[in-house]
C-alpha cells in the first residue's frame, strides 16, 4: 500500500483568487499576512477551517481566506458562529469583526458568546472609528474624537474592550497590533491552542479615517516606553532601555525605576490571575494622563473553563444513554391513544 | 334524586375559574375522557396574560373551553351550553359566551363579599342572588364546603383541600354527561405517584362530585353525547405547537440531519422550544440564544454547517429577525423559520390570536426577497405544515416560512397519527468533491430546481466563502455589475416560483368546483369557515370552501379555482391581507370579513355573511 503523504501546506495555501480591496497602507493586510502565514503551523486541514466575520472593512477578511467562510450581516458574526459552533464542534472556527461590529450593533452577542465559552478565535481589529461608512466616531473612539459624525468631539464615553470581555467572564483575553507580525503570529497561535473563545484585540491603524491612533504604541522612537509586553512568569518590564518596570504598592500598580528596585520585587505576570488581568487591562489612561501606565499587550488571562459545545453533546449523549435513541414512531404516538 | 337525560348532538362547556383553580387540569381531563370515549373534540385554553394575576381578579380568569360531539368538530364551539364558574371575576368574564338558556354551575364560595370586591361587583348586586341570571338555568354548588367535608378525615389544612375543588367539579360534569371517571382515576395514580396522600383526597372528591349528581335534592338534567362517525384508527390528542415540535423531529429523522433549534422564549410559541428540549435523545441542539437576532442567525450558523436549521418566534420576534431572513435567502441556505402569530402591533395582545402577520412574511425584509410560506390551518395541520417547512427549505435551499397561530398552537384536537414510514421522504444531498484537476467549485451553479448545491465545512477542495452581497451568477463571487444584480434577483425569484412545480394543486374543500360563492380561507379560521360553510351547503345555497395552506408561491391552479365562482369571500383575523394578495395577483373582485379581536371567529359570523353575499 502506498501512503500518501499530503504535502504541509503553506501561507500562499490560505490567499484566495480574490482581490484585496482594502485601502493601500491598511492595517488589515499585515494581519491578513500573519493569519496566512499561522494557519500551516496550526496542522488543520483546510476544509476544517472556518472564517466568519459580520460587516465593516475587516469583514472583508474571509474572502481572503481560501478556507469555508462566511460574510454575515452586521454584528452578528458572533451568534452565526455560536450556531456553526454548537452544530460541528470539530470545526475551528475564527471571528473576524471590528469595533463597530462587536462592540456597538453586536454588544449584545459578543457577551454572551463569551460567557457561554464556545471554543472559537476572536480577531477584534480596533482601530477606533467607523472605516467602512466612512469616518464616523465607534464606541472604541476616545471622547473628544473629532470625526465626520463628532465635528466638535465625540461625547460618548468609550468602551474599554478587554474589561468588558473580562466583565462577561472571557477564558482568553490578549491584545496585540497589526505592526508587531511577529507578536501577532504568537498571540494568534496562542490565542488557537485555547480551548474556549479566545478574545484577541488587535491595534489596527485606519490610514484614512483615523492615522495614527495607535502610533504611540507602535511606531519605534516611542514604543518602547509606552508598550508593556507581558510574558507569564516574568515581571513587567519596559522602557527605552528595559529600565523600568511596574511595581504593586497594595491594590495601585505604579512606575519604577529598575535602579531603584529589583525586579524580583515587580509585579510578575501570572496569567491564571483573574484579578491581576482585570487591573492589567485598566492601564488604560491616555499617555497626557496623570496616572499614566504604559499600554500593556500580550496574553493577559486564560483559564480552563468547560465549553458550550461539549456540554451541549454531553447532554444529548446523557439523554440518549437515560432514554435510549429516540424512536420516532413511539414520539409520534406519544403517552395516551385511543382507538376506534 | 333520579335526573332525565337528553340526547345532545354536540355540547361546548366553558370551565372558568381563577388561574389557580386548576381549571386547564380540569377542562383537559374530561376532554380526554371525551375523546376515549369516541367523541370528536375540540378545545381551547384562555389564560391570562399575567403569570400570577392577582386572586379572584377578572385578570387572573383562566378559562378552559370544550366542544365535543357525536358529530365531526372543527372548532372550539361559537358559543357555550354549559358554564363552569368557580369565582365571581370567571362569571363576568364569560357570561357573553353562554347562550341563552344554558347552564350555569355556579361555586357559591366564590360570589362571598371578598369575591364580590375582587371581581369590582356590588355587594347588593350578587348576580346569583338577583334576577341577572334569570334568562339561564343556574346551579348554586358550595364546592369550598363539600370538597372541604369531603376531605374531613384527611388531616389536611384547608389550604390544601381546597386545591381538589377541581376535581368535584370535574366528578360533578363527569356525571351529568353520563361519563367514567376511570380516566381520571388513572390520571390522578399516576400524577400523584410520589405522594399517595393526595392520590386519595382527590379521587375521594372527584368520586363526591360524581355522587352529588345522584343525590342533590334538586332538579338536574343528564345529557348524553353519543361517540361520532369519526375514521377507525388509533388516535392521540395534539396541540399546535406540539405538532409542529414533533413534526421537526420527523423533518431531522427523514431527512437525517440534526435538528438545530435556535430561539428565545415568545408568547405563544415558546412551547415548541419546551417540547423539542425534552427530545434530546433524538439528536435535537435546542439553543435558548440571548435574543431574536441571535436566535436567527444561530441557526443559519448551524445550517451553513449542514444541520436542519430552523428558528421561532411571533411578530415581534419575527420583526427582529428580518434583516437575517434576508442573509438567509441571499446565501441561499435551507432555513425554516416559525411564526406563531398572536395580536399585534408591536407587543400587542401577546396571549391572544390574529393572524396578520402574511404581509409580513411576504413583504417583512429589505429589497426583492421572496420567501415560500406554508400555513397551518388545525392543530395537528401543525404537525405536516412544519414537516412540509422543512422538507421544502432543504430541497430547495431557501428560508420557509410556517404560519401557526396562538388559536391553533395552544388549541387540541385528535390525531390519527401517521407511521413515520408514511411520510413523505425528504432528499438531501451534500455537494462532494468531483472537481476535475483545474476546475473551481462553483457554489451556486443550478439544478433543475433552480437549486444550488450545499457544500458543507469539512468538503475537502469545496472551500468557498459566502455572504448577503450581492454575487455573481454561479461563481458566488461578489458582483456589482448591474446586469448580474437584476438577473440574480429574477433568478431568486423565479427559484421561489418554480416551488409551485412541487406542490400540491389547491382543492376545494367543500362544496362543488362551481358556484355562486367560493370562500377562501387561510391558517386557524378553517373550523370556523368548515362549520359556517357545511351548514350554508346543508341549507342549500350554492356556496364552496377554498383553503390556501401554500400562500407563497400560491398553487398553479389557484387563479383558475378563484375565477370559477360568482363571488369570492376571504375572511381572516386581520384588517384584510390575503385578500389584497389575491386581488392584486388574480384581478378577482374578492371580498374581505376581518375580525381584529384577538378572538377566533364563531361560524355563526362567516354564515351571516355568506347569506348576506348570496342573496344579495
Amino acid at each position: 500500500m502506498i501512503e500518501t503523504i499530503e504535502p504541509k501546506l503553506t501561507a500562499k495555501d490560505f490567499v484566495t483568487d480574490q482581490e484585496v480591496r482594502w485601502c493601500p497602507g491598511c492595517g488589515d493586510y499585515s494581519i491578513l499576512k500573519q493569519v496566512q502565514t499561522v494557519m500551516p503551523d496550526l496542522g488543520i486541514p483546510r476544509e476544517q477551517i472556518v472564517f466568519i466575520s459580520g460587516i465593516g472593512c475587516s469583514s472583508r477578511f474571509p474572502y481572503y481566506m481560501e478556507t469555508f467562510g462566511m460574510h454575515s450581516i452586521h454584528g452578528r458574526a458572533t451568534a452565526v458562529a455560536s450556531g456553526l459552533k454548537a452544530s460541528r464542534p470539530e470545526l475551528s472556527v475564527w471571528i473576524v469583526t471590528g469595533d463597530g461590529d462587536a462592540l456597538s450593533i453586536g454588544g449584545n452577542h459578543l457577551i454572551h458568546l463569551l460567557r457561554r465559552n464556545f471554543n472559537i478565535n476572536v480577531l477584534l481589529f480596533n482601530n477606533e472609528i467607523y472605516g467602512l461608512t466612512k469616518g464616523q466616531y465607534s464606541p472604541a473612539s476616545p471622547m473628544g474624537s473629532i470625526t465626520k459624525s463628532s465635528p466638535m468631539g465625540s461625547v460618548d464615553h468609550p468602551f474599554n474592550p478587554l474589561a468588558l470581555c473580562l466583565g462577561a467572564d472571557a477564558t482568553f483575553v490578549a491584545r496585540s497590533m497589526d505592526r508587531d507580525p511577529i507578536h501577532l503570529r504568537e498571540v494568534l497561535k496562542r490565542a488557537n491552542a485555547h480551548s474556549g473563545t479566545s478574545m484577541v484585540e488587535i491595534y489596527q491603524n485606519c490610514n484614512v479615517f483615523n492615522d495614527g491612533a495607535f502610533e504611540v504604541f507602535t511606531e519605534k522612537g516611542t514604543k518602547k516606553i509606552n508598550t508593556l509586553m507581558v510574558e507569564h512568569g516574568k515581571p513587567l518590564i519596559f522602557g527605552e532601555n528595559a529600565d523600568k518596570g511596574i511595581k504593586l504598592d497594595g491594590f495601585k500598580p505604579v512606575v519604577v525605576n529598575l535602579a531603584d528596585v529589583s525586579a524580583n520585587d515587580l509585579w510578575i505576570h501570572d496569567e491564571k490571575d483573574a484579578v491581576k488581568a482585570g487591573m492589567l487591562v485598566r492601564f488604560f489612561d491616555k499617555p497626557s494622563s496623570a496616572h499614566y501606565l504604559p499600554r500593556p499587550f500580550g496574553v493577559f488571562y486564560t483559564e480552563d473553563r468547560f465549553c458550550y459545545e461539549d456540554a451541549m453533546v454531553a447532554q444529548l449523549e446523557e439523554a440518549i444513554s437515560k432514554k435510549g435513541k429516540g424512536d420516532l414512531d413511539a414520539l409520534l404516538k406519544g403517552n395516551n391513544t385511543w382507538t376506534i | 334524586m333520579s335526573a332525565t337525560t337528553e340526547l345532545k348532538k354536540n355540547v361546548v362547556i366553558l370551565f372558568a375559574g381563577d388561574s389557580g383553580d386548576g381549571i386547564q387540569l380540569t377542562g383537559t381531563q374530561f376532554s380526554t375522557t371525551a375523546a376515549l370515549y369516541g367523541n370528536d373534540i375540540s378545545t381551547f385554553p384562555n389564560f391570562p396574560a399575567e403569570i400570577r394575576a392577582p386572586q379572584g381578579t377578572i385578570a387572573g380568569v383562566s378559562g378552559f373551553q370544550l366542544h365535543f360531539g357525536s358529530e365531526k368538530i372543527y372548532t372550539a364551539g361559537d358559543a357555550a351550553d354549559v358554564l363552569v364558574v368557580m369565582n365571581a371575576a370567571a362569571l363576568k368574564a364569560n357570561i357573553k359566551q353562554l347562550k341563552d338558556g344554558g347552564i350555569i354551575i355556579a361555586n357559591t364560595d366564590g360570589f362571598d363579599a371578598k369575591n364580590l370586591k375582587l371581581a369590582n361587583i356590588p355587594a347588593e348586586q350578587n348576580p346569583l342572588k338577583n334576577s341577572s341570571l334569570d334568562k339561564f338555568k343556574l346551579f348554586e354548588i358550595d364546592v369550598t364546603k363539600i370538597t372541604r367535608n369531603a376531605l374531613a378525615d384527611s388531616g389536611m389544612g384547608t389550604k390544601e383541600m381546597d386545591r381538589s375543588k377541581n376535581m368535584f367539579v370535574l366528578g360533578f360534569i363527569y356525571w351529568m354527561y353520563n361519563r367514567s371517571i376511570e380516566n381520571s382515576i388513572t390520571f390522578i395514580k399516576e400524577q400523584f405517584k410520589k405522594r399517595p396522600e393526595l392520590i386519595d383526597a382527590n379521587i375521594k372528591v372527584l368520586k363526591a362530585g360524581y355522587n352529588y349528581g345522584d343525590t342533590v335534592e334538586a332538579p338536574m338534567q343528564r345529557f348524553e353525547v353519543k361517540p361520532a362517525p369519526v375514521e377507525s384508527g388509533t388516535y392521540r390528542s395534539i396541540m399546535g405547537n406540539q405538532a409542529a415540535a414533533i413534526g421537526l423531529v420527523a423533518a431531522s429523522q427523514k431527512s437525517g440531519l440534526p435538528l438545530f433549534y435556535g430561539t428565545y422564549p415568545i408568547t405563544p410559541a415558546s412551547d415548541i422550544l419546551h417540547d423539542l428540549a425534552k427530545n434530546k435523545n433524538f439528536g435535537v441542539k435546542t439553543f435558548q440564544a440571548e435574543d431574536e437576532i441571535a436566535a436567527v442567525t444561530s441557526a443559519i450558523g448551524a445550517a451553513f454547517g449542514g444541520a436542519l436549521a430552523v428558528t421561532a418566534s411571533s411578530g415581534p420576534g419575527i420583526a427582529l429577525k428580518g434583516e437575517a431572513i434576508g442573509l438567509a435567502l441571499m446565501m441561499e441556505l435551507p432555513l425554516v423559520i416559525i411564526n406563531v402569530q398572536r395580536g399585534g402591533p408591536s407587543t400587542g395582545l401577546p396571549t391572544k390570536t390574529e393572524q396578520a402577520d402574511l404581509m409580513q412574511a411576504l413583504h417583512g425584509r429589505n429589497g426583492e426577497a421572496p420567501v415560500p410560506i406554508i400555513a397551518a390551518y388545525s392543530p395537528s395541520d401543525c404537525f405536516y405544515s412544519a414537516y412540509e417547512a422543512c422538507r421544502i427549505a432543504l430541497e430547495f435551499m431557501t428560508p420557509v416560512f410556517f404560519l401557526s397561530d396562538g388559536y391553533i398552537a395552544n388549541g387540541a384536537e385528535p390525531w390519527k397519527f401517521p407511521a413515520s414510514k408514511d411520510l413523505k421522504e425528504i432528499n438531501v444531498q451534500f455537494a462532494k468533491n468531483e472537481l476535475k484537476e483545474g476546475e473551481k467549485y462553483l457554489p451556486y451553479k443550478r439544478d433543475e430546481k433552480l437549486s444550488r448545491p450545499w457544500a458543507i465545512p469539512g468538503t475537502k477542495g469545496l472551500e468557498h466563502r459566502i455572504g448577503g452581497i450581492e454575487k455573481q451568477h454561479e461563481t458566488g463571487n461578489i458582483s456589482y455589475e448591474p446586469e448580474n444584480h437584476e438577473f440574480m434577483v429574477k433568478l431568486r425569484q423565479a427559484k421561489v416560483d418554480k416551488i409551485a412545480d412541487y406542490i400540491p394543486l389547491q382543492t376545494i374543500d367543500n362544496g362543488n368546483a362551481k358556484g355562486k360563492l367560493l370562500v377562501v380561507g387561510w391558517g386557524s379560521t378553517y373550523g370556523s369557515i368548515k362549520t359556517a360553510v357545511n351548514e350554508a351547503i346543508e341549507e342549500g345555497y350554492d356556496i364552496a370552501h377554498a383553503h390556501i395552506k401554500y400562500l407563497n408561491p400560491f398553487p398553479k391552479n389557484l387563479g383558475e379555482i378563484l375565477k370559477s365562482y360568482d363571488k369570492v369571500l376571504i375572511p381572516e383575523m386581520n384588517n384584510g391581507q390575503l385578500v389584497k394578495v389575491i386581488r392584486d395577483k388574480y384581478f378577482v373582485d374578492a371580498k374581505g370579513l376581518n375580525k381584529i379581536q384577538g378572538l377566533p371567529f364563531t361560524s355563526i359570523e362567516i354564515k351571516n355573511k355568506i347569506i348576506e353575499m348570496v342573496t344579495k
